[in-house]
C-alpha cells in the first residue's frame, strides 16, 4: 500500500488547499493544549503549601536559656533547626579556618550574625538526614561540629562541610534578633 | 492490518509490539456508526467525561481530606479556604456530581424513548442500570464525607433502610455502621469505598462499551444499519459532534461552579454533624428525590424500601416487559404518549420527594408511584400486544433520500438532518 493512500490527515483529502487546513487543525490543537494546561495547573498547584501551612512559616525562640557549649533543636517548617551557644574556642576555630580548606567557602562571620549563637537548619545537604552532635556525648565528627551518620559527612563548628559526600554547608535559615535573647526564624 | 499504516516510526515500533494504536484506529475509523444520530447520542460521551472529571477532582480532594469525625468537616473547610484552588476543585466535584446525574438521566430516557434496551442490546442496557446503581451508592457515600448535618443524617436514614429487612435487618445495619450508630468507623469505610467505587464504575463502563460496540449504536429510527451506506466513521464525524456537546456541557458546568456553586446542595450541610439533633427537614440530594418519594409514599417500612429498590429493579427486566419489535418511539404513537407521561411522572416524583411528607404531597406521591409501576408492569406489556405501529422505513438512508427526491431538490439538500 502506498503511504498516500492510507494517510488519514484531513490535509491529504483536500489537496487543493492543504496549508489552510493544516493551519486550522494546528490552531485548534494548540488551543486545546492551552486549555488542558490551564485546567491542569490548579490541579497541580493545589499540592503546593496551603495558606495555613504558609502562615506557620516563622517561629520565635528564646536563646538566653542555652548555656555556653550547649545546643537546642527547635522545629521550623517541619524541619529541625540547630541553635548552638558556641564556646570561645569553637568560635576561634571557626574563624581561623583557611578558606582554601573549605569545599563551600564561607566565612564564619557571614554565617553567624552574633558569633555566640550559630543557627542552622539541621538537615544534611547530602540526602536530608539529621546530623548528630546536638546532645552531649553524641559523635561530632572530625571537626567537632556535626556528623551525619547516614553517609558520613563531617561539619565543623560553623556547620561547614569538611569531609564526606555532602556538597554544601548546613543551611543558615533566615532569622533576626528581636532582642538580645529572642530570635525569630523565618 | 499491517503496522505500516502509521507514518511515525516510533508509533510503528510500539504498535508492532503493543497494538494500542491499531485498536484506537479501529475504534476511530473502522467502527461504523449510524449516520443519523442526533444530539441525544452525545450523552454517553458526556457521562464518560463526567466520570473522568469526578475521578480526577476526587483524587485531588483526597490529598487534603481527613476521614475522621473530628477532622473531616474542618478538612473540607480548609480545602475551601486554604488549599490552593481548593474551593474551585471542590465546587467542580460537587457540581459535576449533579451534572453526572443529569447527563445519565437524559441518557436513560434517551434509551427509553428510542428503545435502545431492546434485542440485541439487553445486556448493554443492564450494564447501564448496574452503572446507575453504582453511581447512586458512590454519590451517597461521597455526600457523607464532609460530615455536615445532612451527611450525618443522610447516612443514618439511608443505612437504616436495611433495618427493614426481616430478622437480620438490625445486624446488617450494625455491620454497615461498624458500631451502634453512624460514627468514625462508618466514615472511614465510606471514604474507602467512595474512593474504590468510581474505578469499579470505570470497569463496568468498559464492559458497557464492549457490549455497545458488538452491535453498534441504536439510532433515532431504531432500525439496523443495512450496510456501509447507512454508516459513517466515528472520527471525525461523531468526535466533532461530541465536541459540540462537550463544549456546551463544560460551559454549563462552569456557570454552575463559578456562579451558583451551592444551588444544587443543601445549606444544612455547612453545619457540622451533630448526632444529638436531626435537622427539621431532611432531604437527600436532588438526584435521589424520585426514589425518596417512592420510599415515603408507602405507609409501611419494608414495603417502602422494597418499592424503592423495585423502581430500579424494574429497569433490569425492561427488555422483557416491552416486547414490541419496533424500537423507536417515532413509530409507536401510543408508546410515545406514555413515554412523555412517564417523564412527567418521574419529574413529579422528584418534586414530591423534596416536599414534606404530609397532606396533599403524600396523596400525589402515591398516585405518581402507582403510575410509575403501572407504566412498566402493565402498560408496556399491553402496548407490545395492542399498539399499531407506523410502517418502518426500509433503511436509515431511505426517509432522507426519498424526501429529497420528492421535493425534486439537488442531492445535497437531502443531507439536512431528518428532524
Amino acid at each position: 500500500m502506498a503511504k498516500s493512500d492510507i494517510k488519514k490527515t484531513t490535509a491529504s483529502k483536500r489537496p487543493e488547499d492543504p496549508g489552510r487546513r493544516d493551519f486550522i487543525v494546528i490552531a485548534t490543537n494548540a488551543m486545546a493544549g492551552l486549555g488542558a494546561a490551564a485546567v491542569a495547573w490548579p490541579l497541580i498547584d493545589q499540592m503546593n503549601p496551603a495558606a495555613d501551612t504558609l502562615a506557620l512559616a516563622n517561629i520565635e525562640v528564646d536563646v538566653s536559656k542555652i548555656a555556653e557549649g550547649q545546643s537546642i533543636t527547635v522545629k521550623w517548617r517541619g524541619k529541625p533547626v540547630f541553635i548552638r551557644h558556641r564556646t570561645e574556642d569553637e568560635i576561634a576555630r571557626a574563624s581561623a579556618t583557611d578558606m582554601s580548606d573549605l569545599r563551600d567557602p564561607e566565612s564564619d562571620q557571614a554565617r553567624a550574625e552574633k558569633a555566640d549563637y550559630l543557627v542552622l537548619v539541621g538537615v544534611c545537604t547530602h540526602l536530608g538526614c539529621v546530623p548528630l552532635g546536638q546532645k552531649t556525648g553524641e559523635v561530632r565528627g572530625e571537626y567537632d561540629g556535626w556528623f551525619c551518620p547516614c553517609h558520613g559527612s563531617h561539619y565543623d563548628t560553623s556547620g561547614r562541610i569538611r569531609k564526606g559526600p555532602a556538597p554544601t554547608n548546613l543551611e543558615v535559615p533566615p532569622y533576626t534578633f528581636l532582642s538580645d535573647s529572642v530570635i525569630r526564624i523565618g | 492490518m499491517s503496522a505500516e499504516k502509521f507514518q511515525n516510526p516510533v508509533v510503528r515500533w510500539i504498535d508492532h509490539r503493543l497494538p494500542i494504536f491499531s485498536m484506537l484506529d479501529h475504534e476511530k475509523y473502522d467502527y461504523p456508526v449510524p449516520k443519523n444520530l442526533n444530539y441525544m447520542w452525545n450523552f454517553g460521551v458526556l457521562a464518560g467525561l463526567s466520570l473522568a472529571i469526578m475521578i480526577i477532582t476526587g483524587i485531588v480532594l483526597a490529598m487534603s481530606y481527613t476521614a475522621h469525625v473530628d477532622y473531616a468537616f474542618e478538612a473540607v473547610e480548609r480545602i475551601m479556604r486554604d488549599v490552593n484552588h481548593g474551593w474551585m476543585i471542590r465546587y467542580i466535584h460537587m457540581n459535576a456530581a449533579s451534572f453526572f446525574f443529569i447527563v445519565v438521566y437524559i441518557h436513560i430516557f434517551r434509551g427509553l424513548y428510542y428503545g435502545s434496551y431492546k434485542a440485541p442490546r439487553e445486556l448493554l442496557w443492564i450494564l447501564g442500570v448496574v452503572i446507575f446503581l453504582l453511581m447512586m451508592a458512590t454519590a451517597f457515600m461521597g455526600y457523607v464525607l464532609p460530615w455536615g448535618q445532612m451527611s450525618f443524617w443522610g447516612a443514618t436514614v439511608i443505612t437504616n433502610l436495611f433495618s427493614a429487612i426481616p430478622v437480620v435487618g438490625d445486624s446488617i445495619v450494625t455491620l454497615l455502621w461498624g458500631g451502634f450508630s453512624v460514627d468514625n468507623p462508618t466514615l472511614n469505610r465510606f471514604f474507602s469505598l467512595h474512593y474504590l467505587m468510581p474505578f469499579v464504575i470505570a470497569g463496568v463502563v468498559v464492559l458497557h462499551i464492549i457490549a455497545l460496540h458488538r452491535f453498534g449504536s441504536n439510532n433515532p429510527i431504531g432500525i439496523d444499519a443495512s450496510g456501509p451506506q447507512d454508516t459513517i466513521s466515528f472520527h471525525p464525524y461523531y468526535t466533532m459532534k461530541d465536541m459540540v456537546g462537550i463544549a456546551v456541557f463544560l460551559l454549563l458546568l462552569a456557570i454552575a461552579v463559578f456562579f451558583f456553586p451551592n444551588a444544587m446542595g443543601h445549606p444544612d450541610n455547612y453545619i457540622p454533624a451533630n448526632p444529638l439533633q436531626t435537622p427539621a427537614h431532611i432531604v437527600p440530594e436532588w438526584y435521589f428525590l424520585p426514589f425518596y418519594a417512592i420510599l415515603r409514599a408507602v405507609p409501611d417500612k419494608l414495603g417502602g424500601v422494597l418499592l424503592m429498590f423495585g423502581a430500579i429493579a424494574v429497569l433490569f427486566v425492561l427488555p422483557w416487559l416491552d416486547r414490541s419489535p419496533v424500537r423507536s418511539a417515532r413509530f409507536r404513537p401510543l408508546f410515545r404518549i406514555f413515554f412523555w407521561l412517564l417523564l412527567i411522572d418521574a419529574v413529579a416524583l422528584g418534586y414530591l420527594g423534596g416536599k414534606p411528607a404530609e397532606g396533599i404531597y403524600v396523596v400525589l406521591s402515591r398516585i405518581a408511584t402507582a403510575w410509575y409501576f403501572l407504566h412498566f408492569l402493565v402498560i408496556l406489556p399491553l402496548l407490545s400486544v395492542f399498539e399499531t405501529t407506523k410502517p418502518l422505513p426500509k433503511s436509515i438512508s431511505e426517509p432522507v433520500l426519498s424526501r429529497s427526491k420528492s421535493a425534486n431538490a439537488p442531492l445535497g439538500a437531502g443531507l439536512e438532518p431528518a428532524e
